[in-house]
């Protein structure tokens, strides 16, 4: 079956006077029709960069370096400016994190939808206020023929995200890239905006690349998630699996770092150091010095994700799957 | 007044942010007059806490918890009420009669970029409180204490000449809290204190918090809105909404049997890793501004359970047995 989404050894870099840094070292996913995605990984990760790089809006002096993005058949690298403009915000609608920053705060929330709207297909202003109207009734926006009226300053935050996820929806797109859509909104809030995303997804047919930092929301959304650092997917799965089951060291840890309310006042778990920034990230397995089950192979060689024979997981892990009493130097690669 | 540390009693504090005489100035029925806009963020707030334990604010953006935590540390001067440490009032005092209790009570911001000054070394930032309350203190001594409690917040004492930029978020979350530990503080006030950081660096965050309590015997007011990492460290905890307490309870029973509507809605609605698809109260409507306070009980407009005492009355925060507190005209009336 065709992918909506496959993401093919992408690879970003940036080229800056001490020579390229490698952002996005190589990931591939692939995402179905009415899927939906989690891209889970701490700050730096590479996530957001993930996200720019599958819409091609890595600005300068960013650039995609290596590796393919098939949308609905056609190689999103390989398309002219135009043509990208086309997808975007038409065929790919995309939530930011600060709807402040997302909304243009001098023009009224109806002007932004209709030049949405008109920049993607022929059709008369009235026609096109119809679609917001519709499509804020759907984002539940009480009494949306007034709010069309007016601007930013005048919503609540968790209004103004719901104005982003409308305008998002107004073309119909088959997939949205929610790039922490919630961090900056309180809980309740934060508790309304999934839950109107996801019913959205599954009424709508849409699929979902959300990401985030946290673990707990994704869970509540999606149905796989791949765990990023430093660049790389070290892990990916179905949601349960992935929660229930970590199988990298470093999901395990983050998972376990999670305060979860079963043992309040003990001691959490911790990673030991922080994510690598990515200028120097270590060479091997970029995750190794901070991991506790490093082997001497995890120093110089970077794993690949691969699949652990007896459990549904892929992993980039030289340790995982060994037999007891195997000498990790008798893996074959 | 043994087993309380601090009490708060019926703090308020409101800022004025109608400008200037002119922006004042409005049209209303043919004449000019002159109107004032007030942002009520505290309002007649009744707290205490016990030594030793650690005391949890939380609610959403805009419930005042960080303004009563700044005017507790007499950071803004209150507008009513009163704050005890140790049974001595503190508030109104002059900035002199208040030195001594400064050193008791320290304070850890959210922003570990925005709280050191990037322009001193951390020998300096660490150094400047403990000569500042003890003048007497030599070099030699004030540098060995900085040496130790750098070593106990997990920084390296060589990295003291180092200037904040040299360090990652979570080494200088550390820095922050070494400095608030630097003058043995007997309470420490944290607003946000991991809200910043990725969730492996909140964890070394946490624990050394957790351990500078139980070697320091420290107590902790710990203002967040982030409700997994309360129920984590907090022995009780309070829940505002528009500037006053509607609950005050341990947390294992807060987080196990929430009474006030409110805690209800915001306990349902944090993200469960291993309950996923669990449902949330929904509240109707927004958190209206602390600028026009609706009357009687502020959370009436969106409780499922208001009736029409809630609507002109205020409730009182009221002790329902076993150190649990409400504000809630339906508890009291037994409706719920």
């Amino acid at each position: 079956m065709d992918h909506l989404l496959e993401v093919k050894d992408l690879e970003v870099k940036f080229a800056l006077r001490m020579g390229d840094l490698t952002a996005i070292n190589g990931v591939s996913f692939t995402l179905d029709r009415h899927e939906r995605l989690g891209l889970v990984g701490e700050s730096g990760a590479g996530k957001s960069v993930t996200g720019f790089a599958i819409i091609n809006l890595i600005s300068k002096p960013g650039y995609i370096s290596g590796g393919s993005v098939i949308f609905e058949g056609k190689d999103l690298t390989r398309l002219t400016d135009e043509e990208m403009r086309h997808i975007r915000g038409n065929l790919i609608g995309m939530i930011f994190q600060d709807p402040m920053m997302t909304l243009n705060p001098v023009l009224t929330i109806g002007t932004q939808m209709v030049e949405t709207l008109q920049a993607h297909m022929n059709i008369s202003r009235k026609d096109a206020e119809q679609i917001a109207l519709k499509k804020l009734r759907m984002v539940q926006i009480p009494s949306p023929e007034k709010r069309l009226q007016q601007y930013p300053h005048e919503f609540s935050g968790g209004m103004r995200q719901r104005i982003v996820v409308a305008i998002a929806l107004l073309a119909d797109p088959a997939l949205i890239i929610a790039d922490e859509p919630t961090t900056a909104l309180d809980v309740t809030i934060q508790a309304e905006i999934m839950e109107l995303l996801l019913e959205l997804c599954e009424s709508e047919g849409t699929g979902l690349i959300l990401i985030t930092h946290d673990l707990a929301v994704v869970s509540q959304v999606t149905q796989k998630i791949a765990v990023m650092y430093a660049g790389k997917i070290v892990e990916a799965g179905q949601t349960e699996d992935i929660i229930d089951n970590p199988l990298h060291p470093y999901t395990q840890g983050l998972i376990k770092a999670l305060p979860d309310g079963r043992n309040p006042g003990t001691r959490l778990n911790q990673i030991p150091g922080v994510m690598p920034s990515l200028i120097d990230i270590p060479p091997g397995c970029s995750f190794h010095p901070r991991c506790s089950i490093r082997g001497d192979i995890c120093r110089h060689e970077s794993p690949a994700l691969r699949e652990i024979p007896g459990y549904r997981n892929m992993a980039a892990c030289h340790m995982l799957g060994l037999k007891k009493g195997q000498p990790e130097k008798d893996r074959t690669k | 007044m043994n087993d309380r540390l601090i009490d708060i009693k019926n703090l308020v504090k409101h800022f004025d942010i109608s400008g200037g005489l002119l922006e004042q100035l409005a049209f209303s029925g043919g004449r000019i007059v002159r109107k004032r806009t007030v942002v009520r963020a505290v309002n007649g707030v009744s707290l205490f806490v016990h030594p030793g334990e650690t005391l949890s604010v939380v609610g959403e953006s805009g419930c005042g918890k960080s303004t009563l935590a700044r005017a507790l540390l007499g950071l803004y001067p209150p507008d009513g009420g009163e704050i005890y440490y140790r049974g001595d009032r503190i508030d109104g005092l002059t900035q002199q009669e208040m030195l001594p209790y400064r050193a008791k009570m320290q304070m850890i911001f959210q922003d570990p970029y925005a709280s050191l000054n990037p322009r001193k070394t951390v020998q300096q930032t660490l150094e400047e409180p403990v000569v500042f309350h003890n003048p007497s203190i030599s070099g030699s001594e004030a540098k060995d204490r900085v040496a130790e409690v750098m070593k106990q917040v997990g920084v390296d004492p060589t990295w003291a000449d180092r200037y904040p930029h040299e360090f990652s978020g979570g080494q200088r979350q550390r820095i922050s809290i070494a400095r608030a530990l630097m003058v043995d503080p007997e309470f420490v006030v944290a607003d946000e204190p991991v809200s910043a950081l990725d969730v492996s660096v909140q964890a070394q965050i946490l624990n050394l918090l957790m351990d500078a309590q139980e070697q320091r015997g420290l107590t902790y007011m710990f203002i967040t809105h982030d409700l997994s990492v309360v129920r984590h460290i907090s022995s009780r905890v309070a829940v505002m909404y528009l500037g006053r307490v509607c609950e005050l309870a341990p947390a294992k029973s807060l987080f196990e049997s929430p009474r006030h509507p409110y805690t209800h809605a915001l306990l349902s609605a944090i993200p469960d890793l291993y309950d996923r698809r669990h449902t949330y109260i929904k509240l109707k409507g927004e958190v209206p501004t602390p600028i026009n306070l609706p009357p009687g009980c502020i959370f009436h407009g969106r409780c499922p359970h208001a009736n029409e005492r809630c609507l002109r009355e205020i409730p009182a925060l009221v002790h329902q047995g076993s150190e649990v507190y409400v504000a809630c005209h339906a508890i009291e009336e037994k409706r719920l």
